[in-house]
């Protein structure tokens, strides 16, 4: 993976992607030509009989004079750009209905549940056991078609990773639903499309495309509950964690915070990103603990003003869920 | 049997009616304008300056106010292009950019877009037709008023920080009550509400004075193609503002008093609003570009000296155009899961309108190829239009495709599509337009040199500005974030399109610095400095009060060139009171002599009132029921008839 195919629609990473650049280039070419062609008309006018004379006058007598061809050369015209629009018609129905068809053949059911400004990630299975449910990260296995359910807890957002599909949008009230196919290795960015209020610029994504054996291996993991924690700072936090109000809104599996308000924390600590805008990491964490509404203003997650030695404690915690 | 005392006042009547002062070979030349002069010029002071009913007064103060909003609504550009200038960038924070894109589009399309193109046609279209007044003047006047109080609305709101925050298209539920408390959302809803009720009054001005006060002999088919344009732009105003004015109430009810019309948990529904606000933000598109259109006709028309090539098909363009405008809306709306069936209607709907367009395009192009084209700062305008819009149209051929518009959709590809459609569509032909009809208004002509490097300018630092930004689309760059992290590849790009951006900043400053130059400094225009064809031509430049001295006969569609020597004229209209003559809708044959309403302060009272009601129902819905006493008496005021003599023949005072 280059870095800058990492969130680009020539990231070709999936079948959808595929078709779209094939298609792409199609349209590219037909309207380059068109687009030649109009140019390479407007300067042959305007050369051909260009004056440079002061004056504006009226061509006497001429100046209702036309070239007889052009009449046949305006028919012409109107053939060739209809022609050109009704194969570029055709080449669009042809993709959107292959596109179409892959929903067909769902191997993997993921429902995807935008709020502002996070991506809610479930695995779905007929065993609620085998259930996983993650944040603003998703893993796919190479190869296999996986149908993604897409709902909105609040406004409008739009799913898009831009190496491996377009985008659809997540309503209030509606279901929609995307296929991808992924084909390459690698980790593709994507972001939220559709403006969703303050911090829509803040609301990304991260889909990490696995070989079918680690998927199975990260999949097992985030069914495990979180491990206790083992040094006395992260106890300290530990506690403060389940006494608190945290576990109102986050769910840890293992432990008595069950919310499912916010992001799940159970496996937070493993995962590439923190807040759906900012890399993992200690100094992040500690950030985002003190003062998520310097960071991100308007986010659900309030500033509650931990007292130092909380802060270290619950940021030692998170870190441990692994 | 007729009583003796009515018959004897119809012939009192009869012998006063022989006596009214009417041109005619009896008074002509000097005495004429004098007489005209008189009848014609507004009140003084500024009470008449307020109460005025000229069509050119109105519409250069429509022009000038539209060029305002165009300055204002550029600062903001400049504002957001410095914060995405670098990545991680935090000069203004993710709250204030929302305001500034909410207030940049909203602007552009509200309050410069369409108003000025209106206030082109308000100025130039009766004199165009030959004819003294718009219809209904006093409408148009408050047109203006109404206009001008929505734009006050919202930047006084943006200057005490309650402008909106959830962008031009507000779509819900995020603008409706639950995820936009406070009243920025209201403020955006009604400012709509202002800009509606003016287009709507502006539209039916321009239906009823191009259907009717045509100069006799102007038959439909020999109608300059700008009036074309703006026939079919109106009518499509009056069919999608509904639309819009019907979404907007709805918001407003959501908010004020909780009808929940978008609530998806009350059994509303999010998506009714993208229906509505498309089914009128697409034509609003076409409302922009059409005008545009005409000035482009107007233009190579007269630089390359031939009547523009196959006009029939020219004014089926503008037509099926205005029609199939209406059918296009889905286009926004391709990734909200719709079914897929429906949506390839409506991708051959958004192909099939390109046919039109290429079709004038094609016959713009063999216009030029037929004539002598002469390189002015106007028909430069005309080539940059060409170059710079069909990039545009064929970018949009491509998101008109589903599969390609599902990745395409609200990235900057969009942004660069319809800134190439937009400003290459209509800002660039409004500029050769202002240029080429900048002596007509004001009297003096624009400086040439000043106008080539202008354009250039413009042209040059466009390109900069807005091509790079098919690229940030394509590498992933969503529209409407206030910021993008570094490592994606968009540094440069952004880079480029900021650099561009202050280059078109600078053209467009140097375009006002022109203008203001010449309007004091600039060479005196004569009568016709172009040597164009169509009637506004036909009269000194700028124009007396009266327009024409006498109505004059069109006998061709290219009258000017036409003519051996003076223009054929009709006379007989009266000369002591305001009239005009009103001809018969296909043939503009003479029809009848109409009176011209005298100039009135109740237009501006009236938009007071609607303003007063409008603003203050953003707090209570009580203002409606109480806002509405005011408004229906200043209504009433306005038409009340002022006298019950009986005049010889009818006024309206």
């Amino acid at each position: 993976m280059s870095i800058q195919h990492y969130q680009s629609i020539f990231g070709n990473a999936a079948t959808e992607t595929r078709q779209f650049n094939t298609l792409f280039v199609i349209f590219l070419v037909v309207c380059a030509i068109m687009y030649l062609a109009v140019i390479a008309f407007l300067i042959l006018g305007l050369v051909r009989r260009r004056r440079s004379d002061a004056a504006n006058t009226v061509e006497e007598g001429r100046h209702h004079d036309s070239n007889p061809r052009m009449q046949a050369g305006l028919i012409g015209w109107a053939a060739v750009v209809g022609t050109g629009l009704v194969a570029l018609a055709i080449a669009s129905f042809v993709a959107d209905r292959s596109m179409a068809v892959a929903a067909a053949h769902e191997k993997l059911s993921i429902t995807v549940t935008a709020n502002q400004w996070w991506w809610d990630v479930q695995y779905n299975a007929a065993d609620n056991s085998k259930m996983v449910r993650t944040a603003n990260e998703i893993h796919l296995p190479v190869g296999v078609p996986v149908h993604i359910y897409l709902k909105s807890n609040d406004v409008i957002h739009s799913f898009w990773v831009p190496s491996l599909a377009g985008k659809q949008d997540l309503i209030p009230g509606r279901e929609n639903d995307i296929t991808i196919t992924p084909r390459k290795l690698g980790i593709y960015r994507g972001q939220c499309a559709e403006f969703c209020g303050a911090e829509h610029a803040k609301m990304a994504l991260v889909v990490d495309v696995d070989s079918y054996s680690d998927f199975i291996k990260w999949w097992r993991h985030q069914l495990e509950e979180a491990a206790p924690p083992a040094t006395p700072l992260a106890k300290a936090g530990y506690a403060f964690v389940t006494s608190r109000n945290c576990g109102a809104c986050h769910a840890i599996a293992g432990t008595p915070a069950s919310g499912t308000v916010g992001p799940d924390l159970t496996h937070l600590a493993s995962r590439r990103t923190l807040a759906a805008s900012m890399p993992m990491g200690e100094g992040n964490l500690y950030g985002w603990v003190a003062d998520p509404q310097s960071i991100k203003p308007g986010t659900r997650m309030p500033t509650i003003g931990l007292e130092p030695d909380q802060l270290h404690a619950v940021v030692a915690y998170l870190e441990t869920l692994k | 049997m007729i009583p003796q005392r009515v018959k004897q006042e119809d012939e009192r009547l009869a012998r006063e009616r022989a006596k009214l002062a009417r041109d005619g070979p009896k008074l002509k030349g000097a005495k004429l304008e004098a007489r005209l002069e008189r009848t014609w010029r507004r009140p003084p002071g500024i009470l008449g300056w307020l109460a005025t009913v000229d069509h050119k007064e109105i519409g250069r103060r429509y022009i000038v106010t539209a060029l305002i909003f165009l300055a204002l609504g550029g600062a903001l550009a400049a504002v957001m292009r410095l914060q995405l200038a670098v990545p991680d960038n935090n000069l203004v924070g993710a709250q204030r950019y929302n305001e500034l894109f909410t207030m940049h589009g909203s602007t552009m399309m509200f309050l410069f877009a369409v108003p000025v193109m209106e206030g082109v046609a308000v100025f130039i279209i009766p004199l165009m037709l030959g004819t003294r007044s718009t219809a209904f003047p006093r409408l148009n006047a408050f047109s203006y008023y109404m206009y001008v109080f929505g734009g006050l609305l919202l930047w006084g709101a943006f200057a005490l920080n309650i402008g909106p925050d959830v962008g031009w298209f507000a779509y819900t539920p995020l603008s409706g009550p639950q995820f936009s408390p406070g009243k920025r959302a209201d403020v955006w809803a009604q400012m709509i509400t202002f800009t509606e009720v003016s287009a709507l009054a502006a539209a039916v001005v321009l239906v009823c004075t191009i259907l009717k006060t045509r100069a006799p002999g102007m038959t439909l088919a020999r109608m300059p193609l700008f009036a074309w344009a703006m026939l079919v732009v109106a009518v499509m105003i009056i069919f999608s503002m509904p639309a819009v004015a019907l979404c907007s109430s709805m918001l407003i009810s959501d908010r004020l008093i909780g009808t929940n019309f978008y609530n998806a948990y009350e059994h509303g529904d999010a998506l009714l609003w993208q229906h509505l606000f498309w089914f009128f933000g697409h034509p609003e598109v076409y409302i922009i570009f059409l005008p545009a259109t005409g000035f482009v006709s107007v233009i190579t028309e007269t630089f390359c000296r031939r009547p523009i090539f196959a006009y029939p098909v020219v004014v089926l363009a503008l037509i099926s155009t205005g029609i199939l405008a209406f059918g296009l809306w889905v286009h926004h709306m391709f990734a909200t899961g719709l079914p897929r069936v429906g949506y390839s209607f409506y991708t051959s709907a958004s192909m099939t309108v390109a046919i039109p367009t290429a079709l004038q395009i094609f016959c713009w192009l063999a216009t030029m190829w037929d004539g002598r084209p002469r390189l002015q700062v106007p028909m430069l305008y005309v080539i940059g239009f060409i170059v710079i819009f069909v990039i545009g149209g064929l970018t949009g051929v491509i998101i008109a495709s589903v599969p390609l518009d599902l990745e395409l959709h609200d990235t900057y590809f969009i942004v660069a599509h319809f800134h190439y459609v937009l400003i290459g569509g209509a800002v660039f032909p409004l500029l050769g337009i202002l240029t080429y009809w900048f002596p007509k208004i004001t009297g003096r002509m624009m400086s040439e040199t000043l106008g080539k490097i202008g354009f250039w300018m413009l042209f040059l630092g466009f390109q900069l500005a807005f091509f790079p930004m098919h690229f940030a689309g394509l590498l992933g760059m969503p529209r409407r974030v206030y910021t993008y992290p570094a490592g994606l590849g968009l540094e440069l790009p952004n880079l480029l399109s900021t650099v561009g951006a202050f280059v078109v900043a600078s053209a467009v400053v140097l375009f006002v610095i022109n203008g203001l130059f010449s309007l004091y400094r600039g060479t005196i225009a004569p009568q016709n400095p172009w040597g164009a064809t169509s009637l506004e031509w036909a009269t000194a430049s700028p124009p007396p009060p009266y327009n024409f001295a006498h109505i004059p006969v069109v006998e061709s569609r290219t009258p000017l060139w036409d003519a051996k020597g003076e223009l054929p004229v009709v006379t007989g209209l009266r000369v002591d009171e305001k009239e005009i003559l009103l001809t018969t809708v296909v043939a503009a044959a003479p029809d009848l002599r109409e009176p011209v309403p005298e100039p009135s302060l109740w237009p501006l009272i009236a938009a007071i009132a609607v303003g007063v009601l409008f603003v203050s129902s953003i707090f209570s819905p009580w203002a409606v029921v109480f806002g509405a006493i005011p408004a229906a008496i200043a209504t009433a005021a306005w038409f009340w008839p002022k006298e019950l003599k009986r005049h010889p023949e009818p006024v309206i005072s």
